[in-house]
């Protein structure tokens, strides 16, 4: 069953006189377990894909349908609960609170959840557990190489038990041997959690980790393949 | 739903990593606050002080004074003219009906001596309804009879200040005194009123029956004549018109015409100092108000310092709106935190305000009264500054688009 299915989704700016298509009617369905790498030089609509996908913008035409549940024509807050209970976020900027311990970092998505789990501690400390972070949980950020702070928010995005991860340049700011071990890690958290995986990079590199690769060209899908390693 | 403790939590962090701003900011509500309970507690002290005032001079009381007397086109001051009679007083008790009772006045100054002492204080020659009148209790002994005033009776009812310097720590209690050298003995002790309002010692005073003080002591007030009359209302609402009751009958008693001016005046004591209360009431309730301006502008620095937060935060905003935090999430965090600001600000406003207040009321020797209602009300007051200034830095907060909130560095 199709995980993210969009119909002729579009998203256009107005500047000045002329329009601009960041999204060009794409239409593509991701199935449940998938590990896909979306690709594309800058401006080529993969980010705005990305935000459009990860409900934290809207389109502006078409249709988008996350685990069965149409997500286009939703306000703001129920989109918040979608990203909540959906979707887990890991950026190329890691996005931790600062000041913040890792495990409180990995508690807040449970913060704001709809019931919040009275063993929240507890959750967050497994999921952190999952990473080889417990020894850490009580380090701020500023403590934590780029490698462990990447994998904090791993663990926040994993918390809620999300079926989606969606990764923008996950590696964009660590060195080539710890970006291996994190792709190693979605890799495994893939294979083992059947946790579907969107990842947007530029790096051909990265995009070997995956089981697909959708490549964007001024906001259109100009190739969508198995990658065959 | 939202997690209050957790929600407590983020904002105590978020104001512990600016504490000299977190500090400066409730400094305003600080200093407003503490302006507000010390303010309150001066100007509550000044008119309950006042009040006390009133109630020793004895409450609901009337005066009636003879009028002024012109003797060859010199006009001499009210209370020359001896045309107020002890049968006026009964009248007034017996004929008004918003009269409780009335007591008659004669007096002068004294020299009093017992055994080696000797004092000057005022004598009053009056009759036994005094003590109801001037809401006054004796410390011991009795009050007169009817048959001491009647007879002219030499007995005398002492306050404690002539007790103090005539008989020191002796029992004045059927001791003879000589007042004017005339013997009196003592049947009792007024209870201890202090200063009157203007500073007079108000135990510092002799009361004998009417009768006797004129006979023996005041001779130039001719028989009958009184120097005043002190009325007392039957309430407060009363007051008025037992003055009308009072003026129409002594009008008709000195057949007065209707052009005529009075012949006496009518003095309405408590209504005086019920205006000298409401002044002192006013003030204090202007200072309050002047006070209260300054948490205003406390409150503004709040929601000067929470626009500020929300700026630095945009991120963090950003990060939380991304994982599932609603605009609600968001516009509660940032009322919290202003909340926090304000009520941790009020707190030490309240302590700060009672300590200027006690300081006041010991160096300065102001009399002050802290009341509870003044610090619940200024603390809450500090409390929905809180929330009314936090709002909108956080109604901002909430609006903001994850997207570019994330992005901004």
């Amino acid at each position: 069953m199709a995980l993210i299915e969009t119909d002729q989704l579009e998203k256009k700016y107005e500047v000045g006189d002329s329009v601009v298509y960041a999204l060009d009617k794409v239409s593509l369905q991701i199935s449940s377990g998938e590990f896909v790498a979306v690709m594309g030089p800058s401006g080529s609509g993969k980010s705005t894909f990305m935000n459009v996908i990860g409900c934290l913008d809207e389109p502006t035409a078409g249709r988008y349908l996350l685990d069965g549940i149409d997500v286009s024509q939703m306000d703001r807050d129920a989109l918040a609960e979608i990203r909540n209970e959906k979707i887990g976020f890991v950026f190329q900027g890691f996005n931790l609170l600062s000041r913040t311990t890792a495990l409180e970092n990995v508690e807040v998505p449970l913060l704001y959840s709809k019931q919040i789990p009275k063993d929240r501690k507890d959750k967050a400390r497994e999921a952190l557990k999952l990473l080889g972070l417990e020894e850490r949980q009580h380090h701020n950020p500023n403590q934590l190489s780029g490698g462990q702070q990447q994998r904090v928010a791993i663990a926040r995005a994993l918390v809620n038990n999300a079926p989606l991860l969606l990764a923008d340049e996950p590696t964009g700011n660590l060195d080539t041997k710890t970006s291996v071990e994190i792709m190693e890690l979605l890799v495994r958290l893939n294979e083992e959690k059947h946790i579907t995986i969107v990842l947007v990079t530029h790096e051909p590199d990265i995009s070997v980790f995956s089981k697909r690769i959708i490549r964007f060209l001024d906001g259109k899908i100009i190739s969508d393949k198995e990658n065959r390693p | 739903m939202i997690n209050i403790p957790s929600t407590v939590k983020i904002s105590m962090r978020a104001l512990r990593v600016n504490k000299m701003r977190s500090a400066l900011t409730m400094l305003g509500i600080i200093i407003g606050v503490g302006a507000v309970i010390t303010m309150l507690a001066v100007g509550k002290g000044a008119s309950n002080k006042i009040s006390e005032q009133i109630a020793t001079v004895g409450s609901n009381l009337i005066m009636v004074m003879p009028g002024s007397t012109t003797t060859s086109g010199i006009r001499l001051g009210s209370g020359s003219f001896q045309n107020l009679t002890r049968s006026d007083a009964e009248a007034i008790k017996n004929e008004c009906s918003s009269v409780a009772t009335t007591a008659p006045i004669i007096n002068g100054s004294a020299q009093i001596v017992y055994g080696n002492q000797n004092w000057a204080s005022i004598v009053y020659g009056t009759d036994e309804n005094m003590l109801e009148v001037r809401d006054w209790t004796l410390s011991s002994g009795r009050n007169f009879y009817e048959q001491d005033i009647r007879s002219a009776t030499k007995v005398c009812i002492l306050g404690q200040t002539v007790v103090d310097n005539l008989f020191g720590n002796d029992d004045p209690m059927n001791k003879t005194i000589r007042i004017k050298k005339i013997p009196y003995s003592v049947i009792g002790v007024l209870a201890s009123k202090g200063q009157s309002m203007m500073g007079q010692d108000q135990d510092d005073v002799i009361y004998v029956p009417i009768s006797s003080a004129q006979r023996n002591l005041f001779g130039r007030f001719l028989p009958g004549t009184v120097r005043q009359i002190m009325v007392k209302a039957k309430s407060t609402e009363e007051l008025e018109r037992a003055e009308k009751q009072i003026k129409e009958l002594l009008r008709q008693r000195h057949r007065i015409g209707p052009n005529q001016e009075d012949d006496f005046t009518v003095r309405n004591l408590t209504q005086m100092m019920q205006m000298a209360e409401e002044a002192s009431r006013v003030m204090s309730l202007l200072l309050a108000a002047i006070a209260s301006v300054s948490l205003l502008v406390g409150g503004i620095g709040i929601m000067n310092i929470m626009l500020v937060s929300v700026t630095e935060r945009t991120r963090e905003i950003g990060i939380r709106m991304a994982v599932g935090a609603k605009s609600w999430d968001i516009r509660t965090q940032f009322i919290v935190e202003a909340l926090i600001l304000s009520l941790i600000g009020g707190l030490i406003g309240v302590i700060l305000g009672i300590v200027a207040a006690e300081l006041l009321s010991f160096f300065a020797g102001w009399t002050i009264l802290i009341s509870t209602f003044s610090i619940l009300m200024s603390f809450g007051f500090s409390g929905l500054v809180g929330i009314f200034f936090g709002f909108y830095p956080a109604y901002k907060a909430s609006l903001m688009n994850p997207i570019d909130a994330l992005r901004h560095e």
